[in-house]
């Protein structure tokens, strides 16, 4: 801004009296006012800014002349003129402020908006049920030391059942309604429909993913397979021809049944959360021995009994077993030196029962009001 | 498997609380699936039928005078009245009486009513009414011994009796059988268990001379015992064998079927009998089919055999039965029935799975011999047939002396040597071998300690009735199973390698969330289509693969694309008024094994070769979409994972629009397609609007993902850029890109971005040009560029694109 007056030398008229001067002083000051007053906008005021202050000002040429006097009568005409000057600079920036506040009062108005009058943005999407459940029980694996294994869908019976110590004709197979496929290449295989058969089958579970990684890499191995298995099965609530797994494979020096229980029991909670607990029944699956049932505490009740669980407090989750000595001959792993425990279970099914859906079709219809839900 | 519990105290004192004895059985393998007290049902008595009389108003109804101690009700002489649809008892017979305010198994209370004007003070009861029985018709006929006035149950011994449902798994032969569940049961609580000796008095003359059996195939029959019995009246069984095999889920026809049923079940021996009057000097011989041969079944229907399936011959070696299966029906057990020749054999399991299988006949029969029953039990049980069939005919029976004994191939005895350290190791905890031999003795798994074995093994000896025993760890899963897998300890191991994904299964989830993060919706179609979803969707090419045995015509192919999926999900959507859905799937497609590889099948069983190809996709619909979400979804892919992806426009496209539809290229390679669905083929799946489409193939991207992930960092310049604007017109037959390409390699170092930011059709331009217009950004790493060089670059690319593209400035 303007700086402060100081005692210029300048050449000013020589005869002008104090009183005449202080008139002066009066008038540029009464002046000065009514122009500040009269500035409506701060561009207004700032065009009578260079009448108020500077050299060129009414009070800045009195100023100038101010060295002509004696200086006796210098002191009080000097004061007057300070005054002059701080009452100007004072008016100027009050109205100054005033009027940038009332512009921006003036401009919020103008910007005023209900942030509730906006119409949608672009959505997000959604994982499938699915995705997200296998995505969760990957995690929860893969933080216990597990990799991630993957194979083809569509197997040789070799990997779907011979290498899973179910040779052809074996009356377990019947415990699977399994899809062949038609290369053109058939065999006779008893498949339960008239005995005809091809070489060729969907994946009746994720199993051949455990026969091809123990073919492919020597022990240690800890893995899950998760993915997409096919049955002969008509969709009902709680089947589809379509569905998904997850199995886990263990194989390392000394692994025994109680490692199978507490590996169960480490996810369980893992991944159900401290109250659920695990326990073993004793099963028959002709790829492990000793084989198991797998139960956890009714999610539901938490094992106080309930609809769910049939009163029983558990719920039945999956298969699980120490790798059959045959299972192992036929990757190529001795099984005096290595051995190990396998188990797998749904999960569809896991999807169902965290969102309390009744049934397994929903799941499947790609409905968006059913997939924008998750 | 329906045990119950009184049924299993007969071989073992089995004492304690029902749940807990479930909870055992559960324990042992055994699930127990459903647990039924039987009900007391102390309003349902004896009572003696004192007269009868015809109502007066209703010929189907009578009016029964029944005596009860103690009572005194509206018939004759004080008797109750009671009225009754049922005509078969005569007075003075023993009948069960409903008492008014009885509740039924079925849950109907009784209470005093008029029928048609007459007083009924309670019911008469059929066996079916009771639940312990099949005869819905008639009234049970109560035996003359039961107390006037007394329940019912507790007359037959029911009362409080525990019905056991079993899950029996397949490898349980044993449990197949009310004797085998009693034997783990028995060991399980400490207490003995004994298959009592059946006792036959027999009366009759020396079996040889009435029949004789030949075991022609001695590898499908191991065993063939006969027993010969006369004197026998086909009638009702009595009420507490009827009960127990209604309760069991048997239906009780005559005493022969029952006896037969109630051994099956008791001891798991299926066994057949022959009216021996219709068998041909009672020769019995079995053998394999030479195939072609018929034979009308029981059930009535004719089946053809196949070369190998189990036969039983007469003398003449025609067919009379099939092994294990089912028996002839020319041979059948009949009301005029005196003589029964009875065949308890034990058969190769294999051949009875195949045959019964094939055949579709599952039998309770079937379902035993398939998983294996126990040769020595042969004598036993028919001895126990005798026993009872005796017991069960109002006179008795006479018994032939002794039994025909027929021998085939039976599986050697198997002896396992046993390792404690071996089972300490897979149970993990410590097994000395006599703790070993504690658990295993009661199964029925001797033990011998080996002398001078290193290991200190056992040598265990598998009795007949456990045949799926076989290996060392078999014998482990039983010790676990009567130790009890929950008292096993619980440790976890730990890998030597830290759990991860790998990189492709990483950037897969990146590449959902990209998706998701787009507005897009993830979808899980169906895989299997019908074979004309495939051309319905505009897809040419190889035929699909198909499913040998599909449940459904509409779902007999695998899909070669997951166009027709997506486009049924979007249809779906469509005609429940969301009509502008997009949804995404990654999944696999099949295409046909590779050529050539199906001629190595023979060689080769597990070669990949046979295998379908497998393919993972990316597909993506927009319903109501246009190109551009199509082409701004690849953009933001290729922006997400640092790639370069290139469109070249293209036509011809399976079941693309004619004219909206590119390839997409990651260098040269196609690795997609994207663009809009042909309208054709939107309109054939019902949807009215623009379909947008993406699909990619997963591995490539990932793999292009996976090596641009560790990129190297670009400095960013501190110097000032320039920015130039230059608007060609172009020729509509070339591509943009192509333009953007001719851009980026004439701009040199200091060329940061190309962005096309205006297009313009219309009456300014010539015919066939548009206008396309770029903003170039200009900036160099070490100083700033001059208005010189700027001019210089811009030159150099004008001149670039003129040249190229016969295109001109504007």
């Amino acid at each position: 801004m303007n700086g402060p007056a100081t005692d210029t030398p300048a050449s000013s008229p020589a005869d002008v009296s104090p009183e005449a001067l202080l008139a002066s002083i009066d008038a540029a000051r009464g002046q000065g006012l009514a122009a500040v007053a009269a500035a409506s906008t701060s561009d207004e005021l700032a065009q009578v800014e260079s009448g108020l202050f500077g050299r060129r000002a009414a009070l800045g040429q009195i100023k100038q002349g101010l060295g002509s006097l004696p200086p006796e009568q210098r002191a009080a005409v000097g004061r007057a003129l300070n005054e002059a000057q701080q009452a100007l600079r004072a008016a100027h920036a009050g109205a100054a402020d005033e009027l940038a506040a009332a512009a921006r009062r003036e401009q919020l108005q103008r910007e005023w908006l209900d942030l509730t009058e906006t119409p949608p943005g672009p959505e997000r999407g959604h994982l499938h049920l699915v995705t997200q459940t296998t995505e969760r029980l990957e995690d929860v694996f893969v933080g216990m030391g597990f990799t991630v294994s993957e194979g083809p869908q569509a197997e040789t019976d070799w990997y779907n059942f011979e290498a899973l110590n179910l040779p052809a004709a074996h009356p377990a197979r019947s415990m699977w309604d399994t899809l062949y496929l038609d290369l053109g290449e058939r065999t006779e295989l008893g498949d339960g429909e008239g005995g005809e058969a091809s070489n060729v089958v969907l994946r009746t579970h994720t199993s051949p993913v455990q026969i091809r990684v123990m073919e492919d890499q020597p022990p240690p191995i800890y893995t899950i397979c998760p993915g997409r298995v096919f049955r002969r099965d008509t969709a009902d609530a709680s089947h589809m021809p379509v569905f998904h797994q997850i199995e886990g494979l263990v194989v390392d020096r000394g692994i025994s049944f109680a490692d199978l229980a507490g590996t169960l029991e480490e996810f369980t909670s893992a991944y159900f959360g401290k109250t659920i607990s695990s326990r073993l029944r004793p099963s028959y699956f002709p790829f492990t021995e000793p084989s198991a049932e797998f139960d956890i505490t009714c999610v539901i009740c938490e094992g106080a009994g309930c609809q769910t669980c049939q009163r029983t407090g558990w719920i039945e989750l999956g298969g699980c077993g120490m790798v059959h000595p045959n299972v192992l001959a036929n990757c190529g792993v001795d099984f005096e030196e290595w051995t190990g425990f396998a188990f797998g279970f749904g999960i569809d099914r896991l999807a169902l029962m965290r969102h309390g859906i009744d049934d397994l079709r929903d799941m499947y219809t790609n409905d968006i009001r059913f997939l924008s839900q998750f | 498997m329906k045990v119950l519990l009184s049924w299993l105290r007969e071989f073992a004192p089995i004492e304690g609380d029902p749940a807990e004895l479930a909870d055992h059985l559960s324990d042992l393998g055994m699930a127990v699936e459903e647990m039924r007290i039987l009900p007391s049902l102390d309003g349902v008595v004896v009572a003696r039928v004192a007269g009868l009389r015809p109502h007066p108003e209703a010929d189907r109804i009578q009016l029964v005078d029944v005596e009860l101690p103690g009572s005194v009700g509206e018939g004759t002489a004080g008797a109750l009245q009671v009225c009754c649809g049922a005509f078969n008892m005569s007075v003075g017979d023993l009948v069960p009486l409903a008492t008014v305010g009885t509740t039924m198994p079925g849950g109907l209370e009784i209470g005093e009513r008029r029928m048609r004007g007459q007083l009924s003070q309670g019911m008469c009861c059929s066996a079916a009414e009771l639940d312990l029985g099949a005869d819905a018709e008639g009234i049970m006929i109560l035996p003359s011994e039961f107390e006037l006035g007394a329940p019912l149950m507790s007359q037959l011994g029911l009362a409080g009796d525990v019905l056991y449902d079993l899950e029996v798994n397949p490898n349980r032969p044993d449990a197949m059988s009310v004797a085998g569940v009693a034997r783990d049961l028995a060991a399980r609580l400490g207490v003995p268990f004994r298959i009592p000796v059946p006792v036959v008095s027999e009366t009759g003359e020396d079996i040889s001379t009435v029949a004789s059996v030949e075991i022609i195939d001695a590898d499908l029959c191991g065993r063939f015992g006969v027993r010969v019995i006369r004197d026998v009246t086909i009638g009702q069984s009595p009420l507490w064998m009827q009960a127990r095999l209604t309760l069991c889920g048997m239906r009780p026809i005559n005493t022969v079927v029952d006896v037969s049923n109630y051994v099956m079940l008791e001891l798991g021996t299926p066994n057949h009998t022959y009216d021996l009057a219709l068998v041909p000097g009672g020769c019995l011989g079995t053998r394999r089919s030479s195939g072609g041969e018929r034979l009308v079944t029981l059930d009535g229907s004719e089946r053809e055999m196949l070369r190998g399936d189990g036969l039983i011959v007469d003398r003449d070696d025609r067919p009379i039965g099939i092994s294990g299966v089912m028996g002839g029906e020319n041979t059948e057990i009949n009301d005029g029935t005196t003589a029964v020749l009875l065949e308890l054999a034990w058969w190769d399991r294999l051949s009875i799975s195949r045959t019964s299988q094939r055949l579709g006949l599952r039998s309770e029969a079937s379902m035993r011999f398939e998983r294996g029953t126990d040769h020595e039990l042969v004598p036993i049980a028919l001895d126990r047939f005798c026993e009872l069939l005796d017991r069960v005919t109002p006179g008795g029976v006479s018994v032939c002396s002794g039994r025909l004994d027929g021998r085939g191939d039976l599986p050697l005895v198997t002896r396992v040597r046993v390792r404690p350290a071996r089972m300490s190791h897979l149970l993990g905890r410590p097994f000395s071998a006599d703790e070993l031999r504690g658990l295993l003795d009661p199964i029925g798994l001797q033990c011998a300690v080996l002398a001078d074995d290193a290991d200190g093994a056992l040598e265990v000896t598998i009795p007949s009735f456990r045949p799926d025993v076989e290996t060392e760890t078999d014998v482990a899963e039983e010790v676990a199973r009567h130790y009890g897998y929950q008292q096993l300890g619980r440790t976890v191991p730990r890998s030597p390698e830290p759990g991860r994904l790998t990189p492709a299964q990483r950037l897969r989830r990146d590449l959902r969330r990209v998706l998701v993060g787009a507005g897009l919706s993830e979808a899980m179609p169906n895989p299997f289509l019908a074979p004309d979803a495939v051309r319905r969707a505009g897809i040419d090419g190889a035929e699909p693969v198909r499913l040998l045995n599909p449940l459904a015509t509409e779902e007999s192919v695998l899909r070669p694309s997951l166009l027709p999926g997506l486009l049924t999900a979007a249809a779906y959507n469509s005609s429940h008024r969301n009509d502008t859905v997009s949804l995404f799937e990654i999944g696999v497609v099949f295409g046909p094994p590779p050529a050539g590889g199906a001629d190595d099948t023979a060689a080769d069983k597990t070669a990949a070769a046979v295998l379908p190809v497998e393919t993972e996709h990316l597909g993506a619909i927009w319903a109501g979409g246009e190109a551009a979400d199509a082409v701004h979804l690849t953009e933001l892919i290729a922006a997400a994972f640092g790639l370069e992806l290139n469109l070249e426009n293209a036509n011809d496209l399976d079941g693309m629009h004619p004219v909206r539809a590119a390839q997409v290229l990651r260098g040269e390679q196609a690795i997609g397609v994207v663009g809009e669905v042909d309208p054709v083929v939107c309109e054939r799946h019902g949807l009215a609007q623009r379909c947008a489409w993406l699909q990619v193939s997963v591995e490539p991207l990932l793999a292009a993902a996976s090596a641009a992930a560790e990129r190297p960092y670009e400095l960013v310049s501190t110097y000032p850029s320039s920015d130039i604007d230059l608007a060609f017109a172009v020729p509509d037959d070339v591509q943009a890109s192509q333009v953007r390409s001719t851009l980026v390699d004439s701009g040199g170092d200091e060329l940061r971005s190309v962005d096309l930011f205006d297009i313009y059709r219309g009456d300014q331009m010539d015919p066939g040009t548009r206008s396309l217009a770029y903003r170039l950004r200009l900036q160099a790493d070490d100083r700033t560029l001059t208005d010189e060089q700027v001019a210089d670059i811009r030159q150099r690319c004008i001149d670039a694109v003129e040249h190229a593209h016969s295109a001109t400035l504007r």
